[in-house]
């Protein structure tokens, strides 16, 4: 039985280090590699030691592919390429391409100079192990191999977000990745078509969320901003990861300019100037509105966001300071919120401490650091809610869902929705947990054309969607089928038509005329045979062994029992034709016959 | 003799050109009729290959064919087609027989038998099709013929089994155009059966090729349109066709559905899995909503329109699309609509603004939460915050049209709209605006949402600020706080925009109309009073305190307690701006005030108003001078001209009128001018200087009478009747000065010719108005006419001085609606004094931005010209896109103008302005037998031209030589 295997080695259950095997029809991928923000230790990274004890991974693994640049998606790729060992193609889009290694190269930086670890990739694995990625662009059917093929679709969330089909035969899965059903203001909003794969696999941060319209939240946000703006205070805005920030920018900045604000905006990190760079050079990657009015003016060549020095945090008057990272837990933004955080004219969107409603921290060294600004929590985060998933798996249309990349109780939540609403059967994996989903593979069987006009003939009217049965015969040679017409089936093979007649003797005491009596017993066929008459025929043709009958769809029986090399499978499509003419059978003569 | 040879080369030469004209034209009728078949058949003979028998049709093909010819052609062409061996020749020759069919006169049911016959014969799918196509143009051009409509219904129907999907569509769309709902009787092979085109169509909504699936849906709305009446049960069949893999027949569908829902509103519709029942049009606007979400834009586009057109709609379904969190299935638990909203907000799902509210918690009815089925809800959340911008602007329009029918939903959008006002698409923005003020007399502005509104006067774009004034012109404001706010956001645009002066003060004066009560407490602070002390007086020039003004005078308009309020200057600043700004200040009724003059003014009928009357009776007063001394009449005239401008300018609703009448004034305040001159009593050789004077006045009335006609909208026949007249006037004068000013008569002979002519072709023209001119130049001069054809130059220029001196004025009539068109230059404002560098040899684009007032057709006729320092003039044609139209008689241009020029060494300024061109051959009336195929001898009299008609803008560039 095929089947299809799906095994989190992270994100099952849990947000960060996505990375997920998918064995299909014996092909092994393996998507994302990411590590977890939250640990030090070898918890970071997945445990590639599931794939193979022994042996290198090159071996098992098909291929990989990474959905974006974000390290809980891409993370771990060079110790996984470099240091356990990897050396197949890595796909990913050209823009993640591009970034990615900034971001590496950063997590390297303050892994190994700030916090001294030994043992971690070096900057020459970074770049040994993106030699290795193949770069794909949107819609482009990549063919990894003879069998296994892969298509990114766009999927909005940051710059270079794909989601990707990985399709072997008839068999396929969608991975995607972290995604965003709605545009905003610098992304536009995911897309597939409907490919109907055996399986979805979706992210599932939002899963118990409905948000309210993003624009409600941008003007939320530029009213607050502009409000502490022109109190004259500071405002800052720790910032999660590269993407969020420059929505962000894009949104304060037109906004900025249509408002002819003059505050500065600063912006804090190097990486992100980078990266910026790239956002420049990817404008196809963006929404409608920037992708048209890049000619006149890049929207990502900032007029008012300046880069930030630690001296301005000390400016007077009112400034606005996007800064990383998001949890202000260290670095810079936890040492600019130290400095403002004592004046309540100053508003910053911070710590899950200050969120949940502390107001006195403890900072390092005992201090105690009272909280007089103003703390506002915004959401902007490009992930798909509740409604935008299941829009996304009605416009997919997979036969199974497969959550990940969420919190295992709000996954039980949309699990029940997604079966209730969409009966569709949804799975959702733990860590190291294998989902094994049965598959039905289609097998194509080559049909002769004269064989096919001439059953069309047959046919009056058009109802494609319902099945119609044919006679022929079923050729298996090799590892190819085809469907002959009986007679060449029979000259194919080189044998002789046999012909095959069944009779039975029925007494009638009828005294009346002849003529009179066989036309009574053929109206009488006529009304009860349809059903009944003839299937019995059939299955005597059957035991007689020259004629099965079948009600299936052609391609039923032959995925049910592959007989061995030829079969007839064909029934009258009008049992009621010539039910007096007798059951005389054409059929080829020495037919094998499986029961069933 | 040498006057004797020149008339006789001049006779001469008129009669050949006579003759020629008159050969060629005979010629050509008789060579190009006859040969159109013949030649055909010839050239099909002649061709060796199907590639040349190809080539000559398609040569054939460009020509057109007359519609007595076309029957012989058409027989060439069958007979040509049954010989034809080469699909493509066959499909060529069936797509002319279409063509040939369409000719306008000719009854094509004689081909009918031919073409459904060679359709019997015929195996290839693509001339199969083709030939469908040409009796399809056949049946539609023989709409009354019912046996032949069922025929060719018939046909189609034998060939929609064809395996070819072109084939299938051809039919499907014949059977749309052509097919009856009134039960055709057919035999078939057993009996009779009845054949119903809806049935038919209907079945090939499952047809495995999706072309051939939309081709049915369309042909099903073609029936519609075509007035027939669709069965409901389709409705059901289009709802499948909603989730189809391909999306030009989901688009088609949701077409179908809406069409359907409109025809049958009102009957019941089941819910599956359910046992409960909705209205038929209430369950399609659920599915329209649906489709909001499609993945295909062209689909949401298609959708979100469609919405705005279901007016019939239950107020709640409405009310759904614009809450997206409410997700329960309505439509089962309609009376929970309240239990489900408490649900949500008790936080089963968390909105995502709060921090931490998404934790979970214990699900109370998860049975009650259903996220796909949620049809109606939030499809317009969904639709105004699509990724592609038409879909924002079709939601926005569907907000506006079911807005409009409902005030409930109206009040609800409101947020939705103001939430639009900061999309990143300006053409969005400026659409919701015009919503909103679309929608205004439904709705009420709380604080919140006009602070939202008014943060937008601060937009750079000039489109958004002026749709917000009048947006501002027509809401209505619930508090005096939100007229304060109104009023100090206008006043800070006016410091950050003073071109928008006009539009601000106009915006007040509604405001302050439509809210007397609020305005009313807010007064002695608007107008910084003291109950003791006196305050200084305002500065009466500034335009801040003006607005002011503008909107309290306009509140106490109907609030008769407010005057009490004002301080002395205040009322000397009424009477002012009641003066110099009448159309923004009403007239008041002020205690201790004339109060005469305000009693009269509610009575005052439109055409009764003073200023009309002082325009009426002064122009009586210059007509009825006949018989004045020159210097008088000189004196009116000049005197009247300068009163019409004043008039035009203090009533801007007169200025039209006033500056038309003005401007034809002085065109004859130039005539008479001109005839005064001493010149015509002095011998020739001595006014060589003074006669500068007269040829230049009739140069100057050819300039006026230009503008006259074309630079004023609503101008009619009578007044263009009188201002040719003027213009030939100017024409005669402008003779008789070459004629004393030349020496010689050669030039003459010309002139002389040119204007006999001119004056034959007024008189054809205006042949009609012509009993209205008596008495006038025009009249005494086509009297004269067989002798001035016949008489020497020298001659006819006697006789037309002595006619102009005699001729009289003539009476203007005023036209209706009159109105000068009139552009103005916004940018560049021409006050930098930095250069424009750039390199020589290339071009630098430079913005303009320009209100264009009244002016007709302004894509085909507007021009912008840049003249060069260097006198270098360059004509620009703005695209056609380039041009607004913000409101009736009001066009905006934004444009961009590429400058070049060589290196200069210093930065020199160009200058930019505003054309008006004009073709006179536009404006006069074609009398019938001008037309037809003769060519007008008159081509020269069609003149071009422009008239500037904006004041000119310099801007300062520089271009530089290209460094190495």
């Amino acid at each position: 039985m095929p089947e299809i295997r799906v095994t989190p080695l992270g994100a099952g259950q849990d947000v960060g280090r996505s990375c997920i095997l998918v064995s299909i029809a014996g092909k092994n991928v393996m998507l994302d590699c990411g590590m977890h923000m939250g640990f030090n230790d070898d918890r970071r990274f997945p445990d590639f030691s599931y794939i193979t004890r022994s042996g290198r991974l090159t071996d098992f693994l098909d291929c990989v592919i990474i959905s974006h640049f974000h390290l809980d998606h891409c993370g771990a790729l060079p110790y996984f390429s470099e240091m356990v060992g990897y050396d197949g193609p890595i796909y990913m889009t050209h823009p993640t391409q591009a970034i990615c290694p900034i971001l590496l190269e950063d997590y390297r930086k303050i892994a190994v100079d700030k916090k001294g670890e030994a043992n971690f990739f070096t900057s020459q694995m970074i770049k040994d192990c993106m030699k290795k990625v193949v770069a794909v662009h949107l819609h482009q059917t990549v063919q990894v191999d003879d069998e296994l093929e892969i298509k990114a679709y766009y999927a909005g969330h940051v710059l270079g977000a794909a989601m990707f089909q990985i399709k072997v035969g008839s068999e396929s899965v969608v991975y995607t990745g972290d995604y965003n059903m709605t545009p905003d203001r610098h992304l536009g909003a995911a897309w597939i078509d409907r490919c109907r794969p055996n399986l979805l696999i979706t992210e599932s941060t939002y899963a118990t969320t409905i948000r309210d319209s993003k624009r409600c939240r941008e003007r939320d946000f530029l009213k607050k901003v502009h409000e502490a703006v022109e109190r004259g205070g500071k405002v800052l805005i720790p910032v999660f990861a590269l993407g969020r920030a420059q929505e962000l920018c894009i949104l304060l900045e037109t906004f900025w300019e249509r408002m002819n604000l003059k505050a500065p905006i600063y912006f804090s990190t190097g990486l992100t100037e980078k990266a910026n760079h790239y956002y420049k050079l990817f404008i196809t990657w963006t929404n409608q509105k920037i992708r048209k009015t890049f000619v006149q003016r890049n929207m990502f060549e900032f007029k008012h966001i300046k880069a930030f020095d630690r001296a301005f945090a000390d400016n007077p008057g009112p400034m606005v300071v996007f800064a990383t990272p998001g949890m202000l837990h260290a670095g810079q933004s936890l040492q600019i919120f130290r400095k403002w955080a004592g004046n309540e004219k100053n508003m910053g969107t911070v710590g899950h401490k200050i969120l949940s409603g502390q107001r006195k921290l403890e900072m390092e060294g005992r201090q105690v650091l009272e909280v007089k600004m103003q703390v506002e929590y915004m959401s902007f985060s490009a992930h798909a809610d509740a409604k935008g998933i299941m829009q996304l798996v009605g416009q997919v249309e997979p036969e199974g869902v497969l959550l990940v990349h969420g919190e295992a109780k709000k996954m039980e939540f949309l699990k029940q929705k997604i079966e209730q609403e969409l009966r569709v059967s949804c799975y959702m994996p733990a860590n190291g947990e294998t989902v094994t989903l049965p598959t039905s593979p289609s097998i194509p069987v080559g049909i002769s054309l004269g064989l096919l006009k001439r059953e069309m003939a047959q046919g009056l009217l058009p109802d494609a969607k319902k099945p119609r049965l044919l006679h022929g015969t079923l050729i298996m040679k090799d590892s190819n089928f085809r469907l002959v017409s009986s007679e060449q089936a029979l000259k194919e093979l080189g044998l002789a038509e046999h012909q095959l007649r069944f009779t039975c003797r029925v007494h009638l005491h009828d005294p009346r005329k002849e003529q009179e009596t066989a036309l009574r017993v053929y109206s009488h066929l006529k009304r009860w045979a349809p059903r009944s008459f003839w299937l019995g025929l059939g299955r005597s043709g059957a035991r007689g062994g020259s004629h099965c009958a079948s009600r299936q769809r052609p391609q039923g029986p032959l995925r049910a029992a592959p007989s061995r090399w030829v079969r007839d499978c064909g029934v009258h499509p009008h049992p009621g034709c010539c039910p007096l003419r007798g059951p005389r059978h054409q059929g080829a003569a020495g037919v094998l016959d499986l029961p069933g | 003799m040498a006057a004797h040879l020149k008339k006789r080369v001049y006779e001469e030469f008129t009669k050949v050109v006579q003759q020629q004209q008159e050969e060629i034209a005979t010629k050509k009728l008789r060579l190009t009729k006859p040969s159109k078949s013949a030649a055909l058949h010839i050239d099909l003979c002649k061709a060796t290959s199907p590639a040349d028998a190809l080539q000559y049709l398609l040569q054939f093909a460009r020509k057109p064919v007359e519609a007595e010819s076309v029957e012989g052609v058409v027989r060439i062409l069958l007979e040509h087609y049954y010989k034809e061996n080469d699909p493509s020749v066959r499909l060529k020759i069936a797509s002319l027989l279409g063509l040939l069919s369409k000719t306008a006169g000719f009854s094509p049911d004689c081909i009918m038998d031919d073409a459904i016959n060679i359709l019997q014969n015929e195996k290839s799918h693509q001339v199969l099709a083709q030939l469908l196509d040409t009796l399809l143009a056949i049946g539609t051009k023989l709409p009354e013929n019912q046996a032949i409509q069922m025929r060719l219904v018939d046909v189609a129907c034998k060939h929609l089994t064809d395996t070819s999907h072109g084939v299938r569509n051809k039919c499907l769309q014949l059977l749309g155009n052509l097919g009856s709902l009134e039960k055709s009787v057919t035999k078939d092979g057993e009996g009779l059966a009845v054949r119903d085109v809806q049935k038919i169509i209907g079945d090939y909504f499952s047809d495995q090729d999706p072309r051939v699936r939309t081709a049915a849906i369309k042909a099903m709305l073609q029936l519609h349109e075509r007035g027939l009446k669709l069965h409901q049960t389709i409705y059901n069949q289009a709802c499948k066709l909603l989730s189809d893999d391909y999306e030009q027949v989901r688009s088609a569908a949701v077409q179908l559905i809406w069409v359907v829902s409109q025809l049958y509103p009102e009957s019941i519709v089941p819910i599956p899995s359910s046992n409960e029942e909705i209205r038929l049009v209430d369950d399609a606007f659920g599915k329209i909503c649906h489709m909001v979400s499609d993945g295909s834009w062209v689909v949401r586009v298609q959708a979100a329109k469609l919405l705005g057109s279901m007016e019939q709609v239950s107020s709640h379904f409405l009310e759904q699309t614009l809450d997206k969190k409410l997700m329960s299935d309505l439509r089962r638990k309609r009376t929970a609509h309240e239990r489900a909203k408490e649900l949500y907000s008790s936080g089963e799902f968390s909105t995502g603004r709060k921090w931490g509210d998404d934790a979970p918690k214990e699900e109370i009815d998860t049975g009650a939460v259903n996220l796909i089925e949620s049809g109606a809800c939030g499809a317009f959340v969904h639709g105004l915050e699509d990724e592609m911008y038409e879909v924002r602007i079709a939601a926005v329009e569907a907000l506006c049209m079911l807005a409009q029918s409902s005030p409930s939903f109206a009040e609800k959008c409101l947020d939705f709209l103001v939430d639009m006002f900061n999309d990143e698409i300006e053409e969005v923005r400026l659409q919701s605006i015009h919503t909103m003020r679309k929608i205004s007399n439904n709705i009420t502005l709380r604080e919140d949402q006009l602070d939202t509104v008014l943060a937008v006067l601060e937009d750079s774009s000039r489109d958004i600020r002026e749709a917000l004034h009048e947006l501002l012109c027509c809401t209505n404001v619930s508090t005096k706080e939100g007229i304060h706010l109104a009023l100090v956001e206008l006043l800070k645009n006016l410091t950050k925009y003073p071109t928008d002066r006009d539009s601000i003060w106009k915006c007040l004066k509604f405001l302050g109309s439509r809210h007397p009560t609020l305005v009313l407490p807010l007064v002695p602070e608007l107008l910084s009073t003291h109950p003791f002390f006196d305050t200084a007086e305002p500065d009466m020039d500034d335009p801040a305190y003006i607005a002011v003004l503008v909107l309290i005078f306009n509140a106490a308009k109907t609030c008769p307690t407010m005057p009490a309020l004002f301080s002395d200057h205040t009322f000397r600043h009424y009477a002012y701006l009641r003066d110099s700004l009448s159309h923004l200040v009403p007239a008041l009724r002020l205690p201790g005030r004339k109060l005469v003059s305000s009693a009269v003014s509610p009575s005052i009928m439109p055409h009764e108003d003073p200023s009309h009357q002082f325009l009426q009776q002064s122009l009586e007063r210059v007509y009825s001078l006949q018989h004045l001394d020159p210097q008088g009449t000189q004196e009116l005239l000049e005197l009247t001209i300068r009163d019409l401008q004043r008039l035009g300018e203090l009533q801007s609703e007169l200025a039209g009128v006033a500056d038309f009448s003005a401007t034809y004034l002085r065109c004859q305040l130039l005539l008479i001018k001109a005839l005064q001159e001493k010149l015509w009593n002095v011998a020739a050789p001595l006014y060589l200087k003074q006669s500068d004077l007269a040829s230049a006045a009739a140069k100057q009335i050819m300039e006026e009478t230009y503008k006259m006609e074309f630079m004023y909208s609503g101008v009619e026949n009578k007044q263009v009747v009188i201002i040719h007249h003027m213009r030939l006037q100017a024409k005669a004068l402008q003779l008789i000065v070459t004629a004393r000013t030349t020496r010689g008569v050669d030039p003459l002979f010309g002139m002389c010719e040119k204007f006999l002519q001119e004056v034959d072709f007024f008189q054809r023209c205006f042949i009609a108005d012509l009993p209205h001119l008596q008495d006038s130049f025009v009249d005494k001069l086509l009297d004269l006419m067989p002798r001035l054809m016949t008489s020497k130059p020298v001659e006819v220029v006697k006789i037309l001085q002595t006619m102009l001196r005699q001729s009289t004025f003539l009476h203007l009539p005023l036209p209706e609606q009159i109105h000068k068109a009139s552009a103005t230059i916004i940018e560049p404002a021409g006050e930098s004094d930095n250069p424009l560098r750039f390199t020589s040899g290339l071009v630098v684009a430079l913005d303009v931005d320009a209100t264009l007032e009244h002016v007709q057709d302004p894509q085909s006729t507007v021009k912008v010209q840049v003249l060069y320092p260097d006198g270098q003039a360059q004509m620009i044609h703005p695209k056609p896109a380039d041009f607004r139209n913000p409101g009736p008689g009001r066009h905006r241009l934004i444009t961009q103008v590429y400058l070049s020029h060589t290196a200069w060494t210093e930065p020199c300024q160009v200058e930019v302005r505003l054309l008006l061109a004009y073709n006179s051959s536009s404006r006069i009336p074609k009398s019938p037998w001008i037309e037809g195929g003769e060519v007008s001898p008159q081509v020269e009299t069609s003149i071009e031209g422009t008239i500037p008609f904006s004041k000119s803008v310099k801007v300062y560039i520089m271009p530089k030589p290209a460094r190495r």
